[in-house]
């Protein structure tokens, strides 16, 4: 659970990720309660704002980039993820790839996924100016400045890569010294996008690589320059065999996440640095 | 004065939080047994992996026989057996005496996994 109102005794959030215990999650079965606190669901987003559209951009022929004002008093980490819901209150959760101190709005980047309610509204019927509304951020996929020399491996398929651009630009924000490698994969040359402002972040900071990875190629398929042809796991695996002392976001489809996440940690990776957001598909 | 328990002796909570991941990855890279762990979800089932090592390590649990039988009564159907409960206890040991456990203490922490099998394997 999650404590909204007090502090939980430090022995209630043993055994949790630090990403959890910097946000008042703790273990209601160990914890005693000597004072009135104030407790939500773990995963209750618990206030909706109203905002307005900043702008709507097609990135790709499968990504729309949608910038939200930022509402007053709302409180995120980059890389945690809002519920954006359309005028019949139909939602669908989408991750923060802005950044608090350098950004004045919300960004998110929407996968368009064929007769997806959200998605398609989003894509052909939002216009600057509109008024939405979305919950408060939740989720512990974030950068923790616990560890400034640690390494970082990013590794994010499609609209994966949303948190993942808020937590590289996060860990630069608070100086993080040790490397950071992004990897972002996907099928086809259409979910790659982002790539000048990636290349742009790898040639201003000595310690940030980033690679895009296209898994599916025929002989007609053009790769843009610097596009790597294989899986984004696979091929972050062949550049970092051994990955021990390091911590890996991972953001995507489930199956992805799991499977990155098993081969990381058999890499070396410790469990615990492990951090994941599995991207669970709605029905259309 | 009474004898320091073996939860103890072994180290406690931050023994179980240095055995899981030596632990965890010596099992899920034994093709002997990782087809038991292919789709499981990885977070689920490292929370798993340091509730047995607790309970091997005789610290507290709540767990019991039946936990145990339910819990692994998918895998008996897909074929678990001896061999593969004799793999863990392997892997068990040697993540112990990894971790420079005396061997007096790796022979108690054996003896209480051991008492799991007939549950694990569903007899």
């Amino acid at each position: 659970m999650r404590m909204v109102k007090g502090t939980p005794a430090s022995e209630s959030q043993k055994g949790l990720k630090s990403s959890l215990v910097s946000q008042n999650y703790f273990l209601p079965c160990s914890c005693s309660a000597d004072r009135d606190m104030e407790v939500i669901l773990p995963d209750a987003a618990n206030f909706r704002f109203s905002t307005s559209v900043v702008s709507v951009d097609l990135l790709t022929s499968e990504i729309v980039r949608l910038r939200l004002a930022r509402p007053s008093g709302f409180q995120y980490h980059p890389g945690q993820y809002i519920t954006l819901y359309n005028a019949e209150g139909t939602g669908r959760t989408y991750s923060l790839a802005s950044t608090p101190v350098l950004d004045p709005f919300l960004e998110l980047h929407i996968r368009l996924v064929p007769n997806g309610i959200v998605s398609s509204w989003v894509h052909k019927q939002l216009t600057v100016g509109d008024t939405v509304s979305i919950s408060e951020a939740i989720g512990n996929c974030f950068y923790m400045a616990d560890n400034p020399d640690q390494s970082l491996l990013l590794v994010g398929t499609g609209s994966g890569l949303a948190p993942l651009y808020g937590i590289v630009r996060d860990a630069l924000h608070h100086a993080h010294q040790g490397i950071i490698k992004l990897y972002h994969g996907s099928g086809t040359m259409a979910g790659i996008y982002l790539q000048q402002e990636l290349n742009q972040l790898a040639k201003n900071h000595n310690n940030v690589e980033y690679t895009a990875c296209v898994s599916r190629i025929s002989q007609a398929t053009e790769l843009d320059a610097g596009v790597v042809h294989g899986r984004a796991t696979a091929i972050a695996l062949q550049h970092n065999p051994r990955m021990s002392g390091w911590r890996a976001y991972i953001c995507g489809e489930p199956k992805m996440v799991n499977d990155t996440s098993r081969a990381l940690f058999l890499a070396g990776v410790s469990l615990k640095d492990v951090y994941s957001d599995p991207f669970i598909h709605s029905k259309p | 004065m009474s004898e320091q328990s073996l939860y103890d002796q072994i180290g406690g909570e931050a023994a179980v939080d240095a055995a899981v991941d030596i632990f965890y990855r010596k099992v899920l890279a034994d093709d002997r047994i990782s087809q038991f762990f292919e789709d499981v979800d990885m977070e689920r089932q490292a929370a798993k992996q340091k509730s047995f090592l607790t309970v091997a390590f005789g610290g507290p649990n709540n767990y019991t026989g039946k936990d145990m039988r339910d819990g692994h009564a998918h895998l008996v159907t897909r074929g678990l057996n001896d061999s593969h409960f004799d793999a863990v206890m392997e892997h068990l040991g040697a993540t112990l005496k990894e971790l420079n456990v005396p061997d007096e203490l790796i022979a108690k922490a054996a003896a209480i996994a051991e008492s799991t099998r007939n549950d694990v394997l569903g007899r």
